[in-house]
């Protein structure tokens, strides 16, 4: 995406662009979401990057050792070393199950999987396949998570998967979450609890995961609370790549997020370092969304450092995110720093055509075209017709 | 002390006579009104005795609060002061609302 939008606006007889990435494919991760139940096939997430990489921009497959801010330059496992004048990370962030006791069991891929990953994803669609059924606990074990919006749709999608399958009276769902209800901004809360409640799902709020019990299959929070599952489907504590703390760059959360300016992107640390999407400590969502609109704004600070001016462009945190309820239906939130997600229509006031905070068909099908325009404007870097910052066109702002 | 507080209806404390305005959640809404003496009377609200190591974590809060650090419970627990089960014991229920009220900081947001 980055690489895309810069290599539009650089000059290609000064500048250079190399991409490093430690993996040939490309997963479109919104769809390990739909791999369990057996609504997108697993072939159909993933493409070779080289494909987006446009024309001119060098393209290594390499692991990255570090990177030592100091010296400008970028150490690769290769042995290689690639110095730099403005340097870009977008590495990301990734669930590791082994920062919770007993997660990565003697269960793990048994009874206990994630979704977040494709191995996750492809192992629980089989897991699924042919379930009995019991008690189903899907747990968040951080707050901080990737797409805080998937394991919501997860549980719809899990409701409907198991109505479908004419089993949903031997199954018990049970969404156990450290935050205080189904999700963090009041208004949303509601509506999502409301729904959950509607679908006959269990919220369990404000339970921190320390451990899993294998052996008695419960889930034990530092509280003391206890929680028993047949099958687990957690949301392992998420962390940015360990190479950020082998180059001493995370914060002091101990999660490897890099401490980034929540408006210019510029790394606190080094000021030809920018930083994009989940790789940050942005109070931003973790969201796909939010490091498209990032990157509108990286690009014109970028262009502005290199030409020696002042970084004026000003990311609001803007999030935008469809949550698929189940049955056909979705519904919609978007939102930045200051404004949560209100009631309305989007992106057009009146006509919509998409509900903020209702559950409607058409939300449904903008999650679903929304692998299309990932593929072909977003990767390609190409702009979406949603302005770049939040817009409060088309909200309520009055209403409850 | 004289005066109850019941941070679930009202919108201003009283504490050794000052007035001190918090939200309908009953956190205050300027953290410098804050005082050792007013933090005994919001934990008494959530039952809670303070000692030294309640202080500790207190006054760690507060100064993170201060340089514009954004907290979490995972934060506490890499602080040294105390490892996420003691902050559990030390304040139950929820750790970082109830000690960020008792602290005279704002409500921790989440950012999702």
């Amino acid at each position: 995406m980055m690489a895309n939008k810069l290599s539009r606006n650089l000059n290609k007889q000064v500048w250079e662009i190399t991409i490093v990435d430690k993996d040939e494919d490309h997963y479109y991760q919104p769809g390990f979401l739909f791999i369990p139940f057996a609504i997108y096939k697993p072939e159909q997430v993933i493409r070779p990057k080289k494909d987006f990489i446009p024309k001119g921009v060098n393209f290594l497959i390499d692991k990255i050792e570090k990177i030592e801010g100091e010296k400008n330059q970028v150490v690769l496992a290769s042995g290689q070393i690639l110095s730099y004048n403005v340097l870009v990370v977008a590495t990301g962030t990734i669930p590791v199950p082994e920062e919770t006791e007993g997660l990565k069991g003697k269960l793990w891929y048994k009874d206990i999987f994630d979704f977040y990953t494709f191995e996750g994803s492809t192992r629980l669609a089989k897991k699924l396949e042919n379930w009995e059924g019991g008690k189903l606990v899907i747990n968040l074990a951080e707050t901080l998570i990737k797409c805080p919006v998937a394991p919501l749709e997860f549980t719809f999608l899990a409701d409907a998967y198991f109505t479908e399958k004419g089993m949903r009276d031997k199954v018990e769902i049970f969404y156990v979450t450290p935050l205080s209800g189904a999700f963090t901004k009041p208004k949303a809360t509601a509506m999502l609890n409301q729904l959950m409640a509607e679908k006959n799902i269990t919220v369990i709020p404000d339970f921190y995961m320390q451990m899993v019990d294998n052996d008695r299959k419960v889930l034990i929070s530092y509280d003391g609370k206890e929680v028993p599952f047949d099958l687990l489907v957690s949301i392992p504590v998420n962390k940015g790549d360990e190479m950020i703390e082998a180059s001493n760059l995370g914060d002091e959360d101990g999660l490897n997020f890099v401490p980034t300016d929540k408006h210019t992107l510029q790394s606190k640390k080094f000021e030809n370092m920018f930083v994009i999407g989940d790789a940050t400590n942005v109070p931003a969502s973790k969201a796909g969304s939010v490091a498209h609109f990032e990157a509108e704004i990286l690009t014109e600070n970028i262009l502005s450092y290199i030409n020696g001016q002042p970084l004026e462009a000003k990311f609001d945190g803007h999030a935008n995110c469809f949550i698929e309820t189940g049955f056909g239906k979705g519904t919609l939130i978007d939102f930045n720093y200051t404004t949560e997600p209100l009631p309305g229509k989007f992106p057009f006031p009146i006509v919509g055509p998409m509900d903020l905070l209702k559950v409607t068909r058409a939300n449904h099908y903008g999650k679903l075209a929304f692998k299309w325009v990932y593929w072909h404007i977003l990767l390609t870097g190409k702009k979406l017709p949603v302005s770049t910052n939040m817009s409060m066109s088309g909200k309520e702002v009055d209403a409850n | 002390m004289t005066n109850q507080l019941n941070n679930n209806t009202m919108e201003t404390l009283k504490s050794n006579g000052t007035q001190i305005e918090v939200n309908a959640e009953g956190y205050l809404k300027n953290m410098n009104q804050w005082t050792p003496e007013l933090a005994h009377e919001l934990a008494q609200n959530e039952s809670i005795e303070l000692t030294d190591k309640h202080f500790e974590v207190l006054n760690w809060l507060r100064a993170k609060q201060a340089e514009g650090t954004a907290l979490s419970i995972r934060k506490v627990g890499n602080s040294g002061l105390v490892d996420i089960k003691q902050f559990y014991q030390l304040f139950p229920g929820g750790p970082l609302k109830i000690s960020s009220k008792i602290a005279g900081i704002p409500k921790p947001v989440s950012c999702i």
